[in-house]
């Protein structure tokens, strides 16, 4: 996979993920041009359109579209399975996740991603297992926050 | 110290985290951008502090901002702060925003080193995956050198979640710093048998990945994959897998065939759609690599088709589009088994999707036969009609255009029916491809001579309504058919009805809102309609109406003489000055028709696509070279006449024209020049007005002719084309009808003369059955006179692959072959004047006694077939069979000798170099070995290409005497240079035993293999064939002594070249030249360069009159390319060669050769 774009029905980019090296400014290119072109497809068209040499993959969930770029010989199905279990994901971990959780949670989106894809390569197939490794890890967070807002406390009487 | 971490605490309470950042910049629609300003202001100032919990927090927002498109590389160092600190939480931020914003060029990241370094080894798992994960996404060269090693030690991590994440990340790894696969490789194959799922998936993904760019490095590793995929359920893996075989299987066509089983269970099995798909292209692409040769795997197919069919009638709009995709990689290779889904491909026509319905326009482009072509279109011209958005329409216009005319209108039975298709697609609003359709009206109207009639008086029809199809705008493409409409008006005005009318509807004044392009068009063709029409009246005797059509023109044309349009001013000017003559001369009652159409007289012809690049470029001629002083950019860009003339954008395109660049355009018109004597006429590659016309004689030929309506031009309510459908179908009902009359008649006649054949019924209509409507005779295009007849430009010179371009249906030459004992029965002994040579022995036979040829061949082939051993399947032997009587028909015909198996390589060329029939002496390559009164040894040297130092000797042993002869044995004394291959174990003094035996009068071929390592000179060999002979007197141990000569043209590999690629090597410069010069030569030219061919294995590249240019490759590499110049009674032959030495004794050879001449 090259690259993984999440945004809005009205064009607002949510999420960016890039498995290979680009300036900002070819990035902001393939953004513009990939969200203009899937947001005019109708929506019973199917979800692959060929994209200069890459397939486009997208899926849209209700207001967000999640798009991915994947190369020629690679498989358009098992790439929606791909993004289907990263909504999955999200949704477990948020809990029926909507649209403002990856808003003002965009890193904790960051990070489930993260586990789930490295590189742009699956990294763990198992559900089961990518959540777990969130969770430990904001458990690991969570230990570490603690003390700091026992301070804060402490600044503030 | 403890007021200041308050303070900070305080002051972080007015601080925005990001959740504030996120509210405020919703609630700043209107003035985002300074909203953020403000935002990025204060987030530098948080990063000016200490406390990293605020640092982390700016970071956080500004990962943020990033996203939404703002530049935040100036915060890169505090990022790297933030990453290197000690709490997870902000760790983890840290890389996150690296892993977002840096890339190979943010200079920081060199910094980075020592930090990840220390997070990779860490005690935390977390703390290390992170860190993972974030140079996943920024790894540059330096990282991946740097870290490598650290990197390959966490693969062997204790936990898994370490392991599969430093698994998958040497995949970057090895992209920034490929040093690194060899070392990490076997570390790499161990981790394809983790004993957790999760690393065991990432090991496989990342040897798939790698594997795609480059499989042939993989293929030992396919066991183990094979082994993988018969265990693992995961289907994320299996996908991986079979996408892994199918880039291995071209490289190893026995895994393909190994695969299809385990493969085709799969399809069979599985539920998951994406695995499902995958073993489909897989099994696909196994299938098309296989080569046909292979066992026929079209249950395979045939299950892929079905499979792909319930893709395509699911309701999924995704699995129809990858099915129709899968659907058109079969079709490439098994246009048949796709065929038979034509309903459905139809049907996906309607669908609502446009990319499927474009889909399914690619796959119907290869699905036509002569039999449903009409169908089809009619299918698709209903879509044209219906479909909404001209970007589809267009394309569906261009695709029916395609279908259409491919291959050389390969499948259109109906001329008449394609001009009408092309007619009703003038009617397309808005299309921008008029001019597609104009050059296709003008291409069949040239191409297909009967359909002239027709086509005209389609096209006068679509003068008479030009309004309708140039009505709206000038920007409207469709009125391009109009300059194909008026073209063939006018050039073909013989065949007009009433030209008058054509004529007038041709001077309308709404005419001069047209392009000028298309004016010029039509004030050239109105000239030769005028002609037509002075031809008409004058005939009849209505000088009176010759003079009113002269009046016309002087009346209309000054419209065009005012244009603003340079071309069609000049033009008019020039004919309205003709007219104004011709009027004069009527007034004093003069007959002018004949001279005016004397303008017009010639046919014009198209040219082939490649007949300029046939054209040779004659000798001293530099068209590189400029003629004048190169004029400056900026002039060159004003005096371009084509740029005053029209946009050249508008001019009708031909698909098939190239660009042509000032070189070519520049040869071009050289090469025009030089030819014009022979073929002035150029209306193929460019419709450009600016043609000649050539004076001859034969005006009174052109006939008035009257159109006989036998079929109606038009049926009310009825778009023409579809009537012709009609008619069409009614047609081949009657052709049928005819045929099955026929054949019941023949059947009664057979039935009455007593033969009992049954005969098949059964009525097959495949596409031979449909013979064409009128007698299409489609025009040649025509040929430059001295146009050389290769092929060779079809295939570009610099091609790697293009030394693989083996035939191999083709049954192997001997030359490729082990030496492997064959027998060869000799039917009658044959007296030893004769000259021994098996070719020539036949040759007499086959004079003497034609009739038992043919079986004995048969018989002899048998012999052949089962000496060949099991190993070819029946049907290989089937398909040599045809050939070697396709061989012995040709023979037939020509007379001449068949041609001994070895020889068949070397007798290419010699067509090759063959202008036409000029019989060729019989050439034979055998030369005499040695001889006595037992037995007589001819001998040819091969060499074969796939053996670079080898070259394999047969020997030709004829039994001269009463004795038997048997346990022969043949001995060299083997040189450094050159040693016979022995059995194994055998000491060099050992002979190689011949494996058979000679009964008298018999002979029989043995091979032997040499090794060679220098082949720049000839070399001798002495040697001894010792043998038994036995007769009624007892038997006696013989001897008999040869030299075996090996020449230099022996190690000569017949290789085509294109004069191209002959060029390149001419100018690459590192080749050595020496020459020869032979006198009092009397052979022909011909037969020369037929001999050089045949004895030294040239190849001919091109040749002009008395000059030839040759080429011939070693098996050891080197070019060899010759000049062969015939004199007056002597030829000069100069040549080029990488060895000097290889080259001068070629030539002495070759010395010899010719002096035998």
């Amino acid at each position: 996979m090259q690259f993984m774009l999440l945004f809005s029905r009205q064009g607002k980019l949510r999420l960016q993920k890039w498995y290979v090296p680009l300036s900002d400014k070819e990035k902001k290119k393939i953004t513009r041009e990939l969200v203009q072109t899937v947001l005019a497809r109708k929506p019973k068209m199917c979800s692959f359109l060929e994209w200069r040499d890459l397939k486009i993959v997208y899926k849209r969930y209700a207001s967000l579209y999640f798009c991915c770029a994947v190369e020629d010989q690679d498989n358009e199905l098992i790439t929606l399975e791909i993004i289907h279990r990263y909504v999955e994901l999200l949704d477990k971990y948020f809990g029926s996740v909507c649209e403002l959780d990856i808003i003002f949670n965009f890193e904790k989106a960051y990070f489930i991603l993260d586990e789930f894809l490295l590189g742009g390569e699956v990294q763990e197939t198992s559900k089961k297992n990518v959540l777990k490794a969130i969770e430990q890890a904001d458990l690991l967070q969570e230990e570490a926050e603690t003390p700091r807002s026992v301070l804060e406390e402490i600044g503030l009487t | 110290m403890a007021l200041k971490m308050v303070k900070g605490s305080i002051d972080r309470m007015f601080d925005k985290n990001l959740q504030d950042l996120v509210r405020g910049i919703r609630n700043h629609k209107e003035d985002e951008a300074k909203y953020i300003s403000q935002c990025i202001d204060e987030i530098k100032q948080e990063l000016k502090q200490d406390n990293i919990a605020v640092k982390a927090n700016a970071v956080c927002k500004l990962t943020y901002l990033q996203m939404l498109g703002y530049d935040i590389s100036w915060a890169a160092f505090n990022i790297i702060e933030v990453m290197s600190a000690s709490k997870f939480t902000f760790k983890r931020i840290g890389y996150l925003a690296a892993s977002q914003c840096f890339h190979e060029g943010t200079d920081v990241i060199m910094l980075t080193t020592n930090q990840i370094r220390k997070d990779l080894s860490s005690p935390s798992q977390y703390d290390t995956g992170v860190a993972l994960t974030g140079l996943a996404c920024f790894v540059t060269p330096d990282l991946a050198r740097d870290l490598a090693n650290d990197i390959m030690t966490l693969m062997s991590h204790t936990k898994p979640y370490i392991r599969k994440k430093a698994v998958l990340i040497m995949y970057k790894v090895f992209l920034k710093y490929p040093e690194s696969l060899r070392p990490a490789f076997p570390r790499l194959k161990e981790k394809l048998e983790d004993p957790d799922p999760g690393v065991q998936s990432a090991a496989v993904n990342v040897i798939c990945e790698l594997a795609r760019r480059n499989p042939k490095n993989y293929l030992s590793l396919a066991p183990l994959f094979f082994k993988l995929m018969t265990s693992s359920t995961n289907n994320w893996v299996l996908i991986k897998i079979i996408k892994l075989f199918g880039a291995l299987t071209p490289l190893e066509p026995r895994l393909g065939k190994k695969l299809i089983e385990p493969l085709t269970n799969l399809i069979h099995s599985t539920s998951a759609m994406s695995l499902l798909y995958e073993c489909v292209n897989t099994v696909i692409a196994v299938l098309i690599s296989l080569s046909s040769g292979m066992p026929n795997h079209s249950a395979s197919i045939q299950l892929c088709v079905q499979k792909l069919r319930i893709l395509i009638e699911d309701s999924d709009q995704n699995l129809k589009y990858l099915g129709l995709l899968a659907m058109s990689k079969i079709l490439k290779t098994h246009p048949k088994s796709v065929q038979s889904h034509k309903d459905l491909i139809l049907q996906c026509l309607d669908d609502k999707d446009e990319s499927i319905r474009l889909r399914a326009l690619d796959l119907l482009y290869g699905m036509v036969s002569k039999k449903n072509l009409m169908e089809i279109v009619k299918k698709l011209m209903t879509h044209v009609d219906k479909a909404e958005g001209t970007t589809y329409r267009d394309e569906l216009l261009t695709k029916i255009i395609d279908i259409c005319s491919q291959s050389n209108y390969q499948y259109i039975t109906n001329f008449e029916w394609y001009i009408s298709i092309l007619v009703e697609l003038t009617r397309l609003e808005g299309t921008r491809h008029g001019h597609l359709i104009a050059a296709q009206m003008l291409d069949v109207a040239i191409r297909v001579k009967a359909i002239r009639k027709f086509a005209v008086s389609q096209m006068s029809a679509l003068l008479d309504s030009a309004h309708l199809v140039a009505s709206n705008t000038q920007r409207n493409g469709i009125c391009e058919v109009l300059y194909a409409a008026a073209w063939i008006c006018g050039e073909f005005s013989e065949h007009l009805q009433e030209p008058q009318l054509t004529l007038e509807a041709m001077l309308r004044p709404k005419v001069t809102t047209l392009p000028g392009h298309i004016q010029a068009v039509y004030v050239q063709n109105v000239l030769k309609l005028y002609a037509a029409v002075l031809q008409q009246r004058e005939r009849t005797g209505t000088l009176q109406a010759a003079q009113a059509a002269t009046q016309l023109l002087v009346d209309r044309l000054p419209q065009f003489v005012q244009s603003a349009d340079l071309e069609v001013q000049e033009r008019a000017s020039c004919i309205l000055q003709l007219v104004k003559y011709i009027q004069k001369l009527q007034a004093k009652d003069v007959p002018v028709a004949e001279e005016v159409s004397a303008l017009f007289a010639g046919e014009l012809n198209p040219v082939a696509p490649k007949a300029q690049k046939k054209v040779p470029v004659p000798e001293g001629l530099d068209l590189d070279a400029w003629i004048n002083e190169p004029p400056s950019d900026s002039e060159s860009e004003d005096e371009a006449p084509k740029a005053i003339f029209h946009e050249d954008e508008q001019k009708p395109t031909r698909p098939r024209q190239p660009e042509v660049d000032e070189e070519e355009l520049a040869r071009r018109r050289e090469a025009r020049k030089q030819e014009q004597a022979n073929n002035p006429f150029y209306i193929k590659s460019s419709p450009s007005p600016q043609k000649r016309y050539q004076d001859a004689p034969g005006v009174e030929h052109i006939p008035v002719v009257q159109i006989d309506l036998s079929v109606p031009l038009k049926v009310p309510g009825m778009p023409a084309s579809d009537q012709y459908v009609k008619l069409e179908q009614e047609r081949r009902h009657r052709q049928r009808l005819e045929k099955d009359r026929k054949r019941k008649k023949q059947r009664k006649e057979k039935r009455r003369e007593g033969h009992h054949r049954r005969h098949s019924s059964l009525h097959t209509e495949s596409d031979e059955d449909i013979a064409p409507a009128q007698q299409v005779d489609i025009v040649t295009e025509e040929m430059p006179e001295n146009a050389l007849p290769s092929d060779e430009d079809d295939k570009d010179p610099n091609d790697p692959y293009r030394a693989l371009d083996i035939d191999l249906d083709k049954p192997l030459a001997d030359s490729e072959k082990l030496p492997v004992q064959k027998h060869r029965n000799a039917e009658s002994p044959q007296s030893p004047d004769k000259e021994a040579v098996p070719g020539a022995e036949k040759k007499s036979k086959k004079l003497k006694k034609k009739d038992t040829k043919q079986h004995r061949e048969k018989e002899r082939r048998k012999g052949k077939g089962k000496g060949k051993g099991k190993k070819k399947s029946s049907k290989h032997k089937k398909k040599k069979h045809k050939k070697e009587k396709e061989e012995e028909a040709k023979d037939k015909r020509k007379a001449r000798r068949r041609k001994a198996p070895s020889e068949e390589v070397a007798e290419e060329p010699v067509h090759n170099g063959t202008l036409d029939g000029e019989p060729l002496p019989p050439l034979s390559s055998y030369c005499l070995l040695a001889e006595d009164t037992y037995i007589k040894m001819t001998y040819d040297v091969q060499s074969s290409l796939q053996k670079d130092s080898q070259v394999t000797v047969s020997v030709i042993l004829e039994n001269l005497s009463r004795s038997f002869l048997k346990s022969m044995e043949l001995n060299v004394l083997d040189s450094l240079n050159t040693k016979m291959a022995r059995p194994e174990g055998a000491s060099v003094h050992d002979g190689v035993p011949v494996p058979f035996q000679l009964p008298p009068g018999v002979s029989n071929e043995a091979q032997f293999v040499f090794t060679v390592q220098s082949i720049a000179m000839a070399q001798k060999l002495k040697g001894t064939l010792s043998f038994i002979a036995k007769n009624d007197q007892g038997s006696t141990h013989e001897k008999l002594d040869f030299k075996l000569h090996f020449s230099c043209s022996s190690y000569l590999i017949t290789t085509p070249c294109s004069s191209d690629a002959f060029a390149k090597l001419l100018e690459s410069g590192d080749l050595s030249m020496s020459s020869i010069r032979v006198g009092s030569i009397t052979t022909s030219f011909q037969n020369l360069l037929a001999k050089i061919c045949f004895h030294h294995h040239f190849s001919v590249v091109e040749r002009v009159d008395s000059c030839a240019s040759m080429y011939s490759r070693s098996v050891q590499g080197h070019h060899i390319c010759l000049l062969v110049k015939q004199g007056e009674n002597s030829v000069s032959v100069d040549g080029k060669c990488s060895d000097p030495t290889l080259l001068s004794n070629l030539l002495d050879e070759m010395k010899v050769t010719l002096a035998q001449c």
